[in-house]
């Protein structure tokens, strides 16, 4: 076992565990990966309902913990003790399995996702196809729930998303391909699917892909960032369990455990093609301007910010200590915030120990910008209205695919544009 | 030091495989139930990219499953939700045609015995397998160079198999 441990440790290694060949490195990183994963997905559960409360000028959970910080604890301890309920008629075997699969697609993906160079479970060569792969899996799950629930919402909801996945998918498709094509036009080295060559040809080439031939960057960033909000099947595309119209869309029959895993897939799917945006246009792990400001200096102020946040955190907790009540009712919540404050200080001084310091900065980049995105989530969920299905379908079929054709066939031309002015000339010149 | 990773468990894993697609590959043909079917035929597909993962082919891998699973399967699956289930499961499973049946399966089982028999010297061993890491890249070589023709050939046919689906489902064009 310390063999294991400083085998993966000494500074000489700079790869991946998967690419390393040691599975005891890639359990672990699969643990931490599946348990981090799943307490974003807890924070941005309470994150989600306050940030809406507050767009609407509600005040949200408020009871459970100070600010109702306990609440997602307090629901998921409901939703374990709930009965499981199958209903009558249900096709039992597919309805049990449906959950399940939608898990397993969406916790595959993770196995490629770099949050850093060395902060990944593996790096394939073929990357970001897996990842399309294995997250258009996540459709067999929905229409299997929705068809084995022998219920006319579900199935309504279940129709409805399969057709939406699969019209957003090819726009998301070729939206990728034009970024992977960016790895190699007009540049040093050959093309990569593999998502760590991805980052590593934006830091080669001293531009994040957004960037790159500008506006062709942009908008087929546009392009899939529209497709990947319709993908995980959240507002304004969230016709699949459109409240107002199918209760709940595929998954109004489950109920207690299964039910918290379609959830905990939703939001995980969010937070797995967020991270592929970010590693295709958003530069990965890498920190602002790593080629602009580079040197000692700046690499050491940049590595401070992870602390920086948390101290941040710390002191708005403290602050709302400060501002609780000084009943006596309010004593117990008092405490508990303060002991917040102090975690948070507390893990802040850990992120200052230079080894730590250096080893975490590439993920703390990599999930901020997550974060960033999973906010947009919830913007656009308490801003935009819902689509009518035939607005979507004309969206998806009329505006985001011959956008993505275009985008792509223009990313060829001005990638090769010496080619083709040598060709033109010669040809002038015949 | 980084070492190039050793493939582990090549047999298990190739024999576990295999016996998924075929044991699915069976349940396809024989569950009554088409949603069942459909799911096996998935277990089938899934499990013969997993073999091409192990023949150090990863695009085609990752190809079989988005075409393949995340394409076709989902549309079969759109399709056969929409078909009333009671009705299928009363028809009948097996058609009485035993004779050309029988016929089949024993020209393609003595094809099988044969190729087993004398494969080693009908086909030359393969050439050593290509190296995984640009795997991805000598595909896309090799279909933009030396397979152009057929490689176009292949597009213009599915473009004249969506025309004919969008001429066949519209009434009035």
């Amino acid at each position: 076992m310390p063999g294991f441990i400083t085998s993966y440790l000494d500074k000489s290694v700079q790869v991946t565990p998967g690419q390393y060949g040691s599975p005891f490195w890639a359990l672990v990183y699969i643990l931490v990966v599946f348990g981090g994963v799943s307490l974003a997905v807890v924070c941005m559960n309470w994150l989600e309902r306050k940030i809406l409360a507050h767009m609407q000028v509600r005040l949200g959970p408020m009871r459970v913990g100070p600010h109702g910080l306990l609440q997602p604890i307090a629901d998921a301890l409901k939703l374990i003790l709930k009965e499981d309920i199958v209903p009558e008629g249900a096709d039992s075997f597919v309805f049990l399995l449906a959950p399940i699969i939608i898990l397993l697609a969406v916790f595959s993906v993770y196995c490629v996702i770099p949050f850093g160079p060395t902060h990944a479970i593996t790096d394939m060569n073929i990357g970001i196809l897996f990842m399309l792969g294995v997250s258009s899996l996540g459709v067999l799950g929905i229409v299997m729930a929705g068809w084995a629930s022998n219920s006319h919402y579900p199935l309504i909801g279940a129709l409805r998303s399969s057709a939406q996945m699969v019209s957003y998918e090819i726009a998301m498709g070729l939206a990728v391909v034009s970024a992977v094509l960016m790895t190699s036009l007009n540049a040093e080295g050959t093309g990569t699917l593999s998502m760590i060559g991805i980052v590593q040809a934006q830091y080669a080439q001293h531009v994040w892909f957004v960037f790159k031939f500008f506006p062709l960057g942009l908008i087929a960033f546009f392009i899939f960032a529209v497709a990947m909000v319709a993908e995980t099947n959240r507002a304004p595309f969230d016709l699949p369990e459109a409240e107002s119209e199918l209760t709940a869309g595929f998954h109004t029959e489950y109920s207690g455990l299964r039910w918290s895993l379609f959830m905990l897939g939703e939001y995980a799917a969010m937070i797995a093609v967020s991270s592929i945006a970010i590693t295709l246009w958003l530069g990965g792990w890498m920190r602002p301007f790593p080629n602009a400001l580079s040197g000692p200096n700046w690499d050491l102020a940049f590595s401070l910010f992870p602390a920086l946040t948390f101290f941040g955190l710390a002191a708005m907790t403290f602050y709302s200590t400060m501002r609780m009540p000084k009943h006596s009712y309010f004593r117990i919540q008092t405490i508990g915030l303060g002991a917040f404050a102090a975690v948070f200080a507390l893990i802040g001084l850990i992120l200052l120990v230079p080894p730590v310091r250096d080893r975490v900065q590439d993920v703390y980049w990599f999930i901020a910008k997550i974060a960033v995105f999973l906010y947009l989530y919830i913007w656009y969920r308490g801003t935009f209205p819902r689509y009518r299905f035939d607005q979507l379908m004309k969206v998806g079929w009329k505006v985001l695919l011959p956008m993505g054709i275009a985008v792509l066939m223009l990313t060829g031309i001005v990638g090769l544009r010496d080619d083709i002015f040598l060709f033109l000339k010669r040809l002038v010149h015949v | 030091m980084p070492q190039a990773a050793q493939p582990v468990a090549t047999t298990f894993f190739f024999y576990l495989l295999s016996g998924l697609a075929v044991l699915s590959g069976v349940l396809v043909i024989t569950r009554k139930n088409p949603v069942h079917s459909a799911l096996a035929l998935i277990l089938t597909l899934l499990s013969v990219s997993g073999l091409y993962l192990m023949l150090y082919a990863p695009f085609v891998a990752g190809v079989q499953i988005i075409l393949y699973v995340g394409g076709i399967m989902v549309l079969f699956l759109f399709v056969i939700m929409l078909v009333n289930i009671e009705q299928s499961e009363k028809e009948k499973q097996f058609n009485q045609q035993w004779l050309p049946g029988i016929l089949a399966a024993l020209g393609l089982g003595t094809l099988l015995v044969v190729i087993y028999v004398k494969g080693k010297a009908a086909f030359a061993l393969a050439p050593p397998s290509m190296p995984e890491a640009d795997n991805t890249q000598r595909v896309g070589q090799m279909l933009y160079s030396n397979y152009m023709f057929p490689f176009e050939i292949a597009s213009l046919l599915l473009l004249v198999a969506i025309i004919g689906a969008v001429v066949m489902a519209k009434k009035r064009i």
